[in-house]
């Protein structure tokens, strides 16, 4: 990271490691999180959904968390960071869309400025959030440098970062970034799978099987798995981009086709080629169109702990249909991806027990699925 | 390319005794501020930006920086980021810039290369470096590594004589400066602004006190770069500074120019004006 930068991350880490355990802040945060974002998320038993795929599935259901994915979690927490902090700007990217909505949306509630990068061809297939982030108040910066999508986005927000970085926090959405983001993001995010433990625990008793998330970057499932990563019985499965097929090099499968280098400050698995320059990742999921991932999962696939897998655009497409028919749930692409980890091959016996992380809802994606569709007709 | 070619004096000499580096002495010895214009590296092409390279050396250039093209330059504005992904997508590989420096150092231009992180450990850090001392390159400056992570990467290049450039920011606390500063070799980079690379219309108010600042911690040259455009920036920061590093501005004569030439021409004047100005000229 430029050394220009430097301060005010330690700024940042010295305001979470205050704030994290002081009781006003975990207060305040609780009271967000319950009556502003609607937590706990409910744990839904998908009964059709589990006859089609031969094992029982739960959906933990953060699509019902406000602003309709799990983003809110990280921005609630950040946002109170950034009021301590006394910065009056916020800025952030944005893929999909829903982390900028997310941060929109904190910003209203604490009346600060609000500026989202979000990456040209992103802007195009998910105009709906664009719309839902000015409405919030928020002014969206179309980015065109690169392949125009989340990466770039990133670094658009890094430069501005550097630029007004004693005014403004910069809201990292996801598990990546320098050092203390993947850390404070995580932390944000363990909510999922702290709530999903003790539902699954009253309702069954025991833990889960196995727990199912769809990796881009990866805060859904590092939230998700986080509060498991110790007990050995529950499998834990990572399900990647595999857009057009991870042969075709247009996929966003870091872990499975990456290797070791340097994006936006951490060290992880990145797409890159032979000297260093960064890949364009492909997804039809525009929040997995990311060419690197947060370094934590790295080590989880070193470690051997989490078992990393992919799907592609046409299966994601399918899980996306399939689930709206056999639940009335329609899933943000996103979240499609674990889906359609159980509709293939997936190796739990019809006596055990998953969870999937629905982590978004797919009101945004219904436009270019449809496009997709009708070009088929 | 050969270990042979390097001009004007030997950094071995210096460098690796806990004396002052080649590029130190270059400072020390030209006893005015050097004029250093940076170039993107394989920028239109590696035949053109061995162009641009003499002309900035027949025009006064003291040190000349090259940037190595990188696909995400975090630190750079959109002049340099458009010029990067011409020559990227010309081909050029950070093989060729190396090819370019060891060219233009063999014709007399004293160098320092800018590269991102990612580049150097694709490339493998010992091998970087070794190429970098077999052609001339004096320093490399890194300007997504702040002085935490850097000692791995000083240690390497060191051995092979090479320095590689801190920055500083106006942010950086006093704690900060003090640290960057017994780690430095060779000059000190001094970020002018908070912000990416780029023309600014004016510069930071506060940019004397910060080089002063600094100045308390150390005796390593220093050179202040991103922003400065104007002659009369460039004269002004010399009275402060052991080195002015005009970047973008330079880029973007020769990116607007009516061809190559007229570029290049464009580039040729405003250097030439600059190092005849009294800071630059005494």
């Amino acid at each position: 990271m430029p050394e220009t930068l430097v301060s005010a991350l330690e700024e940042l880490d010295k305001a979470y490691e205050q704030y994290k355990d002081d009781p006003a802040f975990v207060e305040e945060l609780r009271v967000l999180q319950t009556d502003y974002a609607g937590r706990p998320t409910p744990l839904f038993l998908a009964n059709r959904l589990s006859e089609r795929v031969g094992c029982r599935v739960y959906l933990k259901r953060e699509d019902l968390a406000h602003t309709g994915a799990h983003k809110i979690n990280n921005t609630l927490g950040q946002i109170l960071l950034a009021v301590r902090m006394g910065k009056k700007r916020i800025i952030a990217e944005t893929g999909a869309g829903q982390h900028g909505v997310a941060t929109a949306t904190v910003a209203a509630l604490f009346g600060l400025e609000c500026h989202v990068y979000m990456g040209e061809e992103d802007i195009r297939r998910q105009e709906l959030n664009v719309f839902r982030m000015r409405l919030l108040g928020a002014e969206v910066l179309p980015v065109s440098s690169g392949s125009g999508t989340l990466k770039d986005a990133t670094n658009e927000a890094i430069r501005d970062w550097v630029a007004n970085v004693e005014s403004t926090h910069y809201i990292i959405g996801s598990v990546v970034g320098p050092a203390p983001y993947p850390t404070l993001v995580r932390d944000f995010q363990t909510i999922i799978g702290s709530e999903t433990r003790e539902q699954f625990l009253t309702r069954e008793g025991k833990l889960p099987d196995g727990l199912v998330a769809c990796v881009g970057a990866g805060s859904n499932a590092i939230g998700m798995f986080h509060d498991f990563l110790n007990d050995d019985s529950v499998r834990l499965v990572g399900v990647e981009a595999a857009g057009l097929g991870l042969d075709s090099g247009k996929h966003g499968a870091s872990l499975a086709r990456g290797t070791g280098g340097i994006l936006h400050g951490s060290y992880s698995y990145v797409l890159q080629d032979a000297d260093g320059q960064i890949q364009e990742a492909h997804s039809i999921a525009a929040g997995l169109d990311y060419p690197s991932v947060g370094p934590e999962h790295s080590h989880l696939k070193d470690a051997g702990r989490v078992e990393y897998t992919s799907v592609t655009d046409e299966e994601a497409l399918e899980a996306f249909q399939e689930l709206s028919r056999l639940e009335g749930i329609i899933p943000a692409l996103e979240s499609a991806h674990a889906v359609a980890y159980l509709l293939a091959d997936h190796g739990f016996s019809e006596d055990s027990t998953v969870v999937v992380c629905l982590s978004g809802r797919g009101d945004k994606d219904v436009y270019s699925v449809a496009d997709v569709l009708e070009m088929r007709r | 390319m050969s270990a042979g070619k390097r001009t004007g004096y030997s950094p071995g000499a210096f460098g690796s005794q806990g004396g002052a580096s080649g590029l130190t002495a270059l400072f020390r010895e030209a006893g005015r501020p050097l004029l250093m214009p940076y170039a993107v590296g394989g920028y239109p092409d590696s035949k053109g930006c061995l162009q641009i390279v003499r002309t900035y050396l027949q025009n006064g250039a003291d040190l000349i920086e090259l940037g190595i093209p990188f696909s995400d330059p975090l630190a750079d504005g959109p002049v340099i980021q458009g010029a990067s992904q011409v020559a990227l997508r010309a081909g050029i590989r950070p093989t060729d810039v190396l090819d370019v420096a060891s060219a233009a150092s063999s014709e007399g231009a004293r160098l320092v290369l800018l590269s991102y992180l990612n580049t150097i450990l694709a490339y493998g850090s010992e091998r970087f470096f070794k190429r970098c001392a077999e052609g001339g390159v004096l320093g490399v400056v890194v300007p997504d590594v702040p002085v935490e992570e850097a000692a791995e990467l000083q240690a390497t290049a060191r051995a092979q004589a090479v320095d590689v450039i801190l920055l500083a920011a106006p942010t950086s606390t006093e704690e900060r400066l003090a640290r960057i500063a017994k780690a430095a070799s060779g000059f000190i980079y001094c970020v002018s602004t908070t912000g990416v690379t780029g023309a600014r219309s004016s510069l930071r108010a506060d940019l004397p006190e910060f080089i002063a600042r600094l100045r308390r911690h150390t005796d390593l040259p220093l050179a202040v770069g991103f922003g400065v455009s104007k002659v009369e920036q460039a004269e002004e920061v010399a009275r402060y500074a052991d080195g002015v590093i005009i970047g973008s501005a330079l880029v973007d004569m020769v990116a607007r120019g009516k061809d190559f030439k007229a570029g290049l021409a464009a580039a040729a004047g405003y250097l030439h004006e600059v190092s005849n100005t009294p800071s630059f000229s005494r």
